[in-house]
């Protein structure tokens, strides 16, 4: 408790800090020569809160979150299923994992983000560019993940699994999945973050609908308070779905130690 | 008893490619033959590193050798066909799956062979009973303590009553308290219905508490069968009593006369690594 207070008092400060600096005429101007300035380029904490409140209050935010949201979700669906199956693949087919090695690495290191505009072209500005983009940031954290945990079954594992009768499917099953997911799991939070900044990159560049559309459009007329909103709208959704995903690890994942009880050998 | 023995392997040769590609292959076991009879606790032991794991998971049909035969049964055992499915396998290191329950582990091999989980649960909660792990079902692996764990593990491969039962080194992280109980917990089960056993360890006082037969490895490489010292000691047995007796004392005795050149030799040839 004495933890959350000290975390709330660093929220105050720091926006009562950004008011102090921004508001027109309260402290003399330090840096800008007009007074105004300050609230020009960083706008001001109230002014902000009540373009969200005004957002949700007339509506008007609901359908760009929903759409925003939507991306978000099936970018991070479709990527994580093609990474755990192409994982899945590729590390139980070492011919197929040493053919399609160097496509691998280079599409890994290509910076995916570059793709955006081509997705516009192939997909519209609808949201299935950006979900195309969101699928391509999301799929490599679960791929390799996936590729990882496989690899790395205990090979006892998969022998007693053996002895006991375990054919190849029951083997996929009931250790090669189990031990995947535990590494899935542990990559989920940076792939939900990455299905987002897909999201809202891909609407940043061209869209009608989104959070990112709303951010774009305001600072089309240099309306820094409008864009301050939707980026504490956004952050805002963001640690709201990694909770999501915190809860989920935690119900799925209950077979796995935590800290103060024993290590799992 | 009759004349066919449960398990049997005849000349076993294992090389194995050197992993640089440039020194000459390794040969862990070289002209192996050993036999278990039906219904007989064989033990094998040899100095570290003699490869002993491997001649078990030859017989566990897990490796290939590079020649000789393993006979399970009198049929012979082939790698197309995949793993001896006569035996059950008792691991050195945890093989529990973690993500599992105590009872979904011990379950496990009914499942894979398509038992239906209701008569499943039945068999695996008489199980964990035998085991002495009652009321632990609900509970993961990493939540046992090591005991708990080896005795989840025994469950696991007896409740499919294997006719051969291969155990490495199975209770060689415990220590000396839980593992005498654990080994006379093991013979307990085992007196119920005598299974073939083949047990590898490099205890030779557990060896001969265990066993009726004593087995001593050469130390390695190319490792084979160099000692076979039957152990005449009444049954039932407790390990930790039979172990002052003077028969024990005399078998110790000379078992190990066989084994110590071998152990000096493993223990010279690790030093120069």
């Amino acid at each position: 408790m004495r933890l959350r207070t000290l975390q709330i008092l660093v929220l105050v400060l720091l926006i009562a800090a950004w008011y102090l600096l921004t508001a027109p005429g309260l402290i003399p101007p330090f840096y800008f020569e007009q007074a105004n300035r300050a609230a020009f380029f960083f706008g001001e904490p109230q002014k902000v809160f009540w373009v969200i409140v005004e957002w949700f209050v007339s509506g008007e935010i609901f359908i760009h979150l929903a759409v925003t949201l939507l991306e978000t979700a099936l970018g991070f669906s479709i990527g994580a299923i093609f990474g755990l199956g192409i994982g899945l693949w590729l590390a139980l087919s070492p011919t197929a994992s040493a053919v399609m090695d160097p496509y691998i690495k280079g599409f890994n290191s290509m910076p995916r983000v570059v793709l955006a505009p081509i997705f516009a072209v192939w997909f519209g500005l609808g949201i299935w560019s950006k979900v195309a983009l969101g699928v391509t940031l999301v799929f490599f954290v679960v791929f390799f993940n996936v590729y990882q945990g496989v690899r790395e079954v205990s090979p006892n594992l998969i022998a007693s699994a053996r002895m006991l009768g375990a054919s190849r499917r029951q083997l996929l099953r009931s250790i090669y999945l189990p031990a995947a997911m535990s590494w899935v799991f542990a990559s989920l939070h940076n792939a939900v973050g990455l299905a987002f900044v897909g999201a809202v990159v891909g609407e940043y560049l061209g869209s009608a609908r989104g959070v990112g559309y709303l951010i774009l459009q305001a600072e089309g007329t240099f309306d820094i308070n409008t864009v301050f909103a939707g980026i504490l709208v956004l952050t805002a959704f963001a640690l709201a779905l990694d909770t999501a995903v915190g809860a989920v690890e935690r119900r799925l994942m209950t077979w796995q130690p935590r800290a103060g009880e024993t290590e799992k050998v | 008893m009759n004349g066919v023995p449960a398990l049997a392997l005849a000349d076993i040769t294992c090389r194995f490619a050197a992993r640089d590609g440039r020194s000459d292959a390794y040969t862990a076991v070289a002209n192996a033959t050993l036999e278990v009879a039906k219904g007989e606790f064989v033990s094998v032991v040899g100095p570290t590193g003699c490869g002993k794991s491997t001649l078990l998971n030859v017989a566990a049909g897990l490796l290939e050798p590079s020649s000789g035969t393993v006979e399970v049964f009198g049929e012979r055992l082939l790698s197309t066909e995949g793993v001896n499915r006569r035996a059950g396998y008792m691991f050195q290191a945890d093989a529990l799956m973690p993500w599992r329950s105590g009872i979904d582990n011990v379950i496990a091999g009914l499942e894979f062979r398509g038992v239906a989980r209701a008569e499943a649960l039945v068999q695996g909660e008489a199980w964990l009973r035998r085991v002495g792990l009652a009321g632990f079902g609900d509970r993961y692996p990493h939540q046992m303590s090591g005991g708990m764990r080896k005795r989840l593990a025994l469950a696991q491969t007896l409740i499919l009553s294997p006719d051969i039962l291969l155990m490495d080194e199975p209770f060689s992280a415990l220590d000396v308290q839980t593992r005498q109980l654990m080994e006379n917990e093991l013979l307990a089960l085992w007196a119920e219905d005598r299974k073939s056993v083949l047990f590898i360890t490099h205890d030779l006082e557990e060896a001969i508490a265990l066993s009726d037969r004593v087995v001593v490895l050469s130390a390695g490489p190319a490792t084979r069968p160099i000692g076979d010292f039957r152990v005449d000691l009444p049954r039932p047995r407790d390990v930790s009593e039979i172990r002052m007796t003077p028969a024990f004392a005399k078998l110790h005795r000379e078992i190990w006369g066989a084994m110590r050149e071998e152990v000096l030799k493993a223990y010279e040839a690790q030093k120069v690594l």
